[in-house]
């Protein structure tokens, strides 16, 4: 008796501090970034230009709106795709195709982002011949395409067959019941896989790095570079320059407030779900 | 008068022969139960009624079945047509996810074209009434319908096929799933159902059968055993094996 209380009181101990172990670099993490974002932060940085090498002030306004730009661009075509692809896995999973399809998406979700940047590279950059926010938009769309896909296709299965049947019994054909019955009806769940997959999209940096490439002034063009915010932290914080490191912070800062803010309108998508 | 006509009717699932040519006459407004041990192909042949069995991939099957004289398996009879004449309650209900009560009654007609919102209103008001569900629900019209209990979800289901006002209501097993005074709400409401519809209900449970029913078929491995008034086939059967069943010798 008193050994298994102690075996017990000895396995909560382990498990809570292991839980600590992670939580504390995460948290360290995110209060260094608040820490020394927040000073930086003003709003000439949000609603700003970069300045030229060497003058002081200035901000990252192109590269926030060019984040926005390229998930949006990633996420026009990616976003109604996996929510086909989803709802046909889901539909159709004995399917030989399905099945096909399933592995593919499953070893794009497994490629590392930066391969997804190459891939982009060879398909649009090198045709064009130079980098463009288009081959960024492609990058992201592939990162935010399995992870909508497969999300839908989870949330689906969640709904029993006889819901199915019941939308048949109704004298309602497979289209109807699949968009009106299914996928309105599982419309919190789906939208929750598009946030997680675009707030995922919006802090990569790597398969930004020669595609859309980065540039310091607003740039609407889809054949032309655009800057980003993870780009843009990532030339800063490596310039020996003092002010564009501390600018680097501010963009960190921004960058975490956008991804944590998706994440956890994400969450409250899901709550109201349940 | 005969509302629905079962003539020679077989079914399979891959090779596996589950209703086993059956020949049934449902007359109008009347309730029938269908009564047998499980497995017995109670629920694939109310699902050959309503063309719901061929959905199934290995599922395939023969004979006629004569809606209102019109076979269903006519050559070119189209199955969805079919399904709006013959309303379906499953054994669970099936709320329609993240959709309100409302328009769970309403999904139905809204499909067939209907928007006229006063007409929407009194049709499913009507319904909910009739499924003895409107005083419960009445003030949570605008609620998920998945939010209500498990008996009332499965009057909502009632309601939600009532709404499109097939002439003819199959029920598998509609009450296996609750609790006892929802399954004497839902004993209840069948007997007024009557009235404007032909009833057929598939149920393991005697009692039941016994008292709503006024026609019993006895089912056994895909055959008909027997089939005739309740009365009889509870309390006087001409079969030896119905006569075991319904005295519990045998299931
Ligand atoms: N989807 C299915 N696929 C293959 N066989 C099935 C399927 N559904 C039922 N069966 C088989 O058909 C027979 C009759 O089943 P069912 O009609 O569900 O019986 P009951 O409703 O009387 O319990 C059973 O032997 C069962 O194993
Ligand atoms: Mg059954």
């Amino acid at each position: 008796m008193i050994w298994r209380k102690t075996k017990n009181y000895f396995f909560i101990t382990i498990l809570t501090l292991s839980g600590i172990a992670v939580l504390i670099p995460l948290i360290l993490i995110i209060i260094y970034v608040i820490k020394m974002g927040f000073s930086s932060l003003n709003w000439q940085f949000i609603t700003h230009l970069p300045r030229p090498v060497g003058e002081s002030g200035g901000g990252m306004a192109h590269a926030i709106v060019g984040t926005l730009f390229l998930v949006g661009l990633g996420g026009i075509f990616s976003i109604p795709l996996g929510i086909m692809l989803g709802t046909y896995l889901s539909e159709f999973k004995k399917d030989k195709m399905a099945k096909f399809l399933r592995h593919t998406i499953d070893l794009f979700s497994g490629i590392p982002s930066i391969v997804i940047g190459i891939f982009a590279y060879i398909l649009v950059v090198i045709p064009f011949k130079h980098f463009s926010a288009l081959s960024g938009g492609v990058a992201l769309g592939i990162i935010i395409l399995p992870i909508v896909t497969r999300t839908t296709e989870e949330i689906l299965k969640l709904i029993p067959g006889t819901t199915r049947e019941a939308g048949l019994a109704l004298g309602l054909n497979r289209t109807k019941i699949i968009w009106h019955i299914l996928i309105k009806g599982s419309r919190a769940g789906i939208f929750t896989g598009i946030i997680l997959a675009t707030s995922r999209a919006a802090g990569e940096t790597a398969p930004l790095l020669f595609t859309a490439f980065g540039n310091s002034y607003f740039s609407f063009q889809l054949m032309q570079p655009m800057a980003s915010l993870p780009a843009q932290i990532y030339t800063y914080a490596i310039s020996p320059f003092a002010d564009w490191q501390r600018q680097a912070w501010a963009g960190s800062f921004v960058l975490i407030i956008i991804v944590l803010g998706l994440n956890l309108s994400a969450r409250f998508f899901m709550r109201q779900k349940s | 008068m005969s509302v629905l006509k079962v003539e020679n009717l077989n079914a399979w699932f891959g090779d596996n022969h589950v209703v086993k040519n059956i020949s049934l006459d449902y007359k109008a407004n009347t309730i029938s139960a269908i009564i047998g041990p499980s497995g017995c192909g109670k629920s694939t042949f109310v699902r050959c009624l309503n063309r719901i069995h061929e959905e199934v991939p290995s599922a395939k099957v023969s004979g006629a079945v004569y809606l209102q004289g019109k076979n269903i398996y006519g050559p070119g009879v189209d199955a969805v047509t079919i399904r709006k004449n013959i309303g379906m309650v499953f054994q669970k209900p099936t709320p329609f996810p993240a959709m309100s009560v409302l328009d769970n009654v309403l999904v139905g007609l809204r499909f067939q074209g209907m928007c006229k919102k006063t007409t929407l209103m009194e049709i499913a008001e009507a319904c909910l009434k009739k499924a003895a569900l409107w005083d419960e629900v009445k003030d949570k019209l605008n609620q998920p319908g998945t939010s209500l209990s498990g008996g009332q979800q499965q009057r909502l289901c009632i309601a939600r096929t009532l709404a499109v006002n097939p002439p003819v209501l199959l029920m598998d097993e509609p009450t296996s799933a609750l609790d006892p005074i929802s399954t004497a709400k839902i004993e209840e409401l069948m007997d007024n159902l009557k009235n404007e519809y032909t009833v057929i209900i598939v149920t393991h449970n005697m009692q039941q059968a016994a008292r709503i029913a006024d026609y019993t078929s006895f089912f056994i491995l895909g055959d008909l055993i027997e089939h005739g008034p309740s009365s009889e086939i509870f309390t006087n059967p001409k079969n030896k094996k119905t006569e075991d069943y319904v005295t519990g010798r045998f299931g």
